[in-house]
């Protein structure tokens, strides 16, 4: 176990690797849900506004 | 949808990171190769929808071609930063260096900066089909950068490899890692339509949020007047 987390060394790099592009995706993904949840709302309250 | 991505990324990353062997000249570095290629596989991709649907929107004026090129800009800043940061993770062990000025990682530095300036030109005009035609025209300046980057590595001399997929005599590596290539690659793709398809319906609500409140003051003015 302990090896394959070490990756022959160069685990560091590996690692660093992996866990920014799941990092940025993850952020990426959660802004935009965020962003449509935000723009829902706000399109709700809106509708709701009699003219 | 979302589960489709998640199940082919997962088994990527499993046959990527555990299953495939390490490299007889890279060891395990090579299991950087899993993100940072099909990550650049994407940025060139989202860069060619970006264009296309650009040209679409100048052509034919269709709103939602524009919205499309919008959308698709975020992602492929996104993917463009993965593949940078993720060669520079492996160029540093295997080239000794961080970065280096060479043609590929150049191009591609400019393929980035193009995005944040084509995202930047969407934020900095107010008026939406002004915009739009304006980012538009940055989008298609910028589709000269993207067969730079492709040929980049056969015009010039230089320490990035050359293609080893996509190639006219058919993939040059084994199957052990041109599956969890190729899976990693689907589950990029399909991340990539979900996003933009969350992104667009964002923006289209947009639209309706920003006419609504036109009409509203259009509306309430002749009012405040009497």
């Amino acid at each position: 176990m302990m090896e394959f987390f070490a990756m022959g060394g160069y685990g560091a790099f590996v690692w660093s690797a992996w866990g920014a592009a799941f990092v940025l995706l993850l952020a990426l993904a959660a802004a935009s849900i965020s962003s449509l949840r935000h723009k829902r709302q706000l399109l709700a309250k809106l509708e709701d506004i009699p003219q | 949808m979302a589960g489709l991505t998640a199940i082919l990324l997962g088994l990527g990353a499993y046959l990527g990171l555990v299953v495939a062997p390490a490299d007889y000249q890279q060891g395990e570095t090579v299991r950087i190769m899993f993100v940072h290629v099909p990550a650049a596989w994407m940025a060139m991709f989202c860069y060619g929808v970006m264009a296309l649907s650009s040209a679409a929107g100048l052509i034919w004026k269709h709103p939602l071609a524009h919205l499309c090129a919008k959308a698709s800009a975020p992602i492929g800043a996104v993917f463009t930063l993965i593949a940078l940061i993720t060669g520079s993770l492996w160029g540093k062990p295997m080239w000794g260096a961080w970065w280096v000025w060479d043609a590929r990682l150049t191009s591609v530095l400019i393929m980035f900066f193009l995005y944040l300036g084509y995202i930047a030109l969407w934020y900095a005009i107010d008026e939406p089909v002004r915009a739009a035609k304006a980012a538009a025209i940055i989008a298609l300046a910028g589709a000269v950068n993207i067969p730079v980057i492709k040929f980049s590595v056969d015009w010039w001399n230089t320490l990035h490899q050359p293609a080893s997929v996509v190639r006219l005599d058919g993939p040059s590596i084994h199957g052990s890692i041109l599956l969890p290539l190729l899976l990693m690659g689907a589950g990029f793709t399909l991340l990539y339509i979900w996003l933009l398809l969350i992104r667009m319906r964002s923006e289209i609500l947009e639209r309706r949020v920003r006419t609504l409140r036109i009409n509203r003051t259009h509306a309430s003015r002749p009012q405040a007047q009497l």
